[in-house]
């Protein structure tokens, strides 16, 4: 998979790639080096990913960009350790995870890593309370202590007088906020976010993206967020563009 | 994983069934009538074993039936033609040379029409001699019973079966009426006390007791042998010595040779409760299996539910992958989920085994008996087949590539 392989002829583009972008001093916690996923379907292999070598340092916030089918989530699912890379390293805050097993990676999602997803992804049928206890539960944290964090989450994301209903009778914006709770509960280094806004409206995204970015800024939590909207990339301090499996460019907006 | 985790899960699965009752009970449903019916056809069958046991112990242990005719398996006459061997002078000479003989009577039967007035009824007429109370450990009621004089003078006296009594007799008193059997004039003596249904059902009241030299000699034509012969032995320990000495001393009486087989046979209470109690279990053991299958086939659709429950819920089993669930807390998740359904549906088994085999005590009026084994030996196969229906589907549910999970509509 590696080296002479000829789809992999983008070596000006690699070559833009401005890590130094990232705050100076802070350790870097997401380091793929190198990183080949093929899908296999069964006879047809698919080349999501060609060899991506990509860093993010702590407390960083990125946006990752690129048309459909260009290996955004792939990347994403990659980093937050919910699939392991055909080829190349993986290491998360030093450790080389890209050959632990299945049960290892769950440790370390629920321990390191919150999920949101475009579709929230949230239990249906069990209140939000129970949503957001949820990871807690796999972290086999004490009863007085889940309380405490469920109850905080839910009034950090605004919505404590929620906490008994269930998912469906919550608006998209108030699903999302529940998801965020949840992401945040076992106090993760990281958060990864595909599309947080691809299902709310442009209002609802920026209380949504308001959100992730003081999490970012006061907590100094890590974040990387798939989207492919410009406005909704703007919250991001670095933008990483992809193209058929390939980092095509890398940006820092001035703004943020 | 630490018990609180185990018992977190625990609960988790409890939710997901009280998610969805109706679908969880209709699962449950092949468990709870498998169950309920292995308890109540178990039980069924153990109370028809006890009933024989009760019966047989009250009739004593110390009884010995010697039979006319070889018998080469129970129930079977072979030797044809033999079958006046038995004299009621081998009885005597029983009661005189086998020590550990204490009483013993013989025995001849016959079908007959019993009249007083304008009832009658037909019933089984029976011959002894006078020892018949004794031996059979059945006292008169009412009356009493004929005496050795009787016997010897082959009187036309009888003592009533409590159905006969009744059946004749539906209002007035029985004893020092003539009634007739065979058109014959028979004065009662007495009534016996009731006996109720033996183990196979029939009516052991339907009798009428006569002395077994009229019966010979009245109603069944001036024979001089008899088909059979009680006794009773010493003590329950002698009964095995006392089979001997008769054996040996009717085959000395009969003239046979070494080579001869027997033209009677001797059966003691053992061998007849040993015969009984192996059709029993033999049944038990049917019955028992035929439920047994519908248990499987209950563990069957626990795992067809089950499949389908962890494809409807891919989503979910991905979700709580992507939060942190390893594989095992699926699994385990599961697998505790149709072990759940499995007790359950075996607690509310049991419950329906016991009430139907009350009702089958109380309206069929045959005999259960419930033990305790065969509720520990339900609770351990269900939750056997909550382990071996579970394992597959929760094992398909731990294997979900998180991602595919995620994705799947
Ligand atoms: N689980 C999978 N099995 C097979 N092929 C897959 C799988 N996931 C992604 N792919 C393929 O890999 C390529 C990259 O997909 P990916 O989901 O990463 O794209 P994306 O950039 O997130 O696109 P979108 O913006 O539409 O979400 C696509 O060609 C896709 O068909
Ligand atoms: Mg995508």
């Amino acid at each position: 998979m590696n080296g002479n392989d000829s789809s992999r002829q983008a070596p000006e583009v690699e070559a833009s790639v401005d890590y130094a972008a990232a705050p100076a001093g802070s350790p870097i916690v997401i380091d793929l080096q190198d990183v080949v996923k093929v899908y296999d379907l069964g006879g047809s292999q698919v080349q999501a990913l060609k060899g991506v070598t990509f860093k993010v340092r702590a407390g960083e916030f990125v946006a990752i960009m690129g048309h459909s089918g260009s290996g955004k989530s792939t990347m994403l699912n990659l980093i937050g350790c919910l699939d392991r890379p055909t080829s190349g390293r993986y290491l998360l805050d030093n450790i080389d995870v890209s050959r632990m097993s299945r049960g290892a990676l769950a440790d370390i999602r629920n321990r390191k890593i919150g999920f949101i997803f475009q579709n929230f992804n949230l239990l249906q049928r069990t209140s939000v309370w129970e949503n957001v206890e949820l990871p807690m539960l796999y972290a086999e944290i004490d009863k007085h202590e889940r309380a405490a964090r469920v109850r905080h989450a839910l009034e950090v994301v605004k919505i404590p007088h929620k906490a008994k209903m269930h998912p469906n009778q919550l608006s998209g914006g108030e699903q999302q906020r529940v998801a965020i709770a949840r992401s945040l509960v076992n106090k993760p280094a990281i958060i990864l976010a595909d599309e947080p806004t691809g299902n709310l409206d442009s209002s609802t995204s920026g209380e949504i993206m308001e959100f992730l970015q003081t999490l970012n800024r006061e907590q100094r939590i890590t974040l990387v967020m798939v989207t492919h909207e410009t406005d909704i990339a703007a919250y991001a301090e670095r933008v990483t563009v992809f193209k058929d499996g390939l980092i095509l460019r890398e940006y820092r907006n001035e703004s943020s | 994983m630490s018990f609180r985790h185990v018992w977190i899960i625990f609960k988790m699965s409890l939710r997901a069934l009280a998610r969805n009752k109706v679908r969880s009970f209709l699962t449950m449903l092949g468990i709870i009538i498998g169950v309920g019916a292995v308890i109540a056809m178990v039980s069924l069958g153990q109370g028809a074993q006890r009933q024989v046991q009760e019966e047989i112990a009250s009739m004593g242990t110390n009884i010995l039936y010697v039979r006319a005719g070889s018998m080469r398996s129970y129930g079977v006459h072979t030797g044809s033609g033999s079958l006046n061997t038995l004299t009621p002078d081998d009885i005597e000479a029983i009661l005189r040379e086998c020590p550990s003989v204490q009483l013993a009577t013989p025995n001849a039967s016959s079908m007959a029409q019993v009249v007083y007035g304008n009832q009658n009824w037909s019933t089984r007429v029976e011959g002894f001699n006078e020892k018949f109370p004794e031996i059979r450990n059945w006292p008169v009621d009412k009356g009493e019973f004929f005496t050795e004089t009787h016997v010897k003078t082959a009187a036309r006296v009888v003592v009533l079966g409590k159905t006969v009594a009744d059946k004749l007799f539906p209002s007035g008193d029985a004893i020092g009426q003539m009634i007739r059997i065979r058109n014959l004039p028979f004065r009662v003596l007495g009534v016996l006390s009731r006996k109720g249904e033996n183990s196979w059902g029939r009516d052991q009241d339907d009798t009428a007791i006569v002395p077994y030299s009229t019966i010979m000699k009245k109603l069944l034509g001036g024979i001089n042998y008899i088909q059979q012969a009680m006794i009773s032995a010493r003590s329950p320990r002698a009964t095995y010595t006392a089979e001997v000495q008769v054996k040996s001393l009717l085959r000395q009486r009969h003239r046979l040779g070494s080579f001869q087989e027997d033209d009677f046979s001797v059966r003691n209470m053992g061998d007849i409760a040993e015969t009984y109690e192996a059709t029993n279990r033999t049944m038990t053991i049917l019955l028992g299996s035929i439920a047994a299958v519908s248990l499987i086939v209950g563990g069957i659709g626990i795992m067809n539910i089950m499949l389908v429950a962890v494809s409807e819920r891919t989503r979910e089993i991905g979700v709580r992958m992507a939060i942190g669930a390893r594989p095992g807390h699926v699994r385990i998740q599961f697998l505790t989920e149709s072990i759940v359904l499995c007790i359950l549906g075996g607690l509310l088994g049991i419950s329906l085994g016991v009430i139907a085999s009350y009702a089958i005590a109380n309206f069929l009026m045959w005999p259960t008996l419930i033990s305790s084994w065969s509720i520990m030996v339900s609770v351990i196969f269900s939750i056997s087949i909550g382990l071996f229906f579970g394992y597959y589907p929760a094992h398909k549910a731990a294997s979900l590539d998180p991602i595919n999970a995620l994705r799947y509509e």
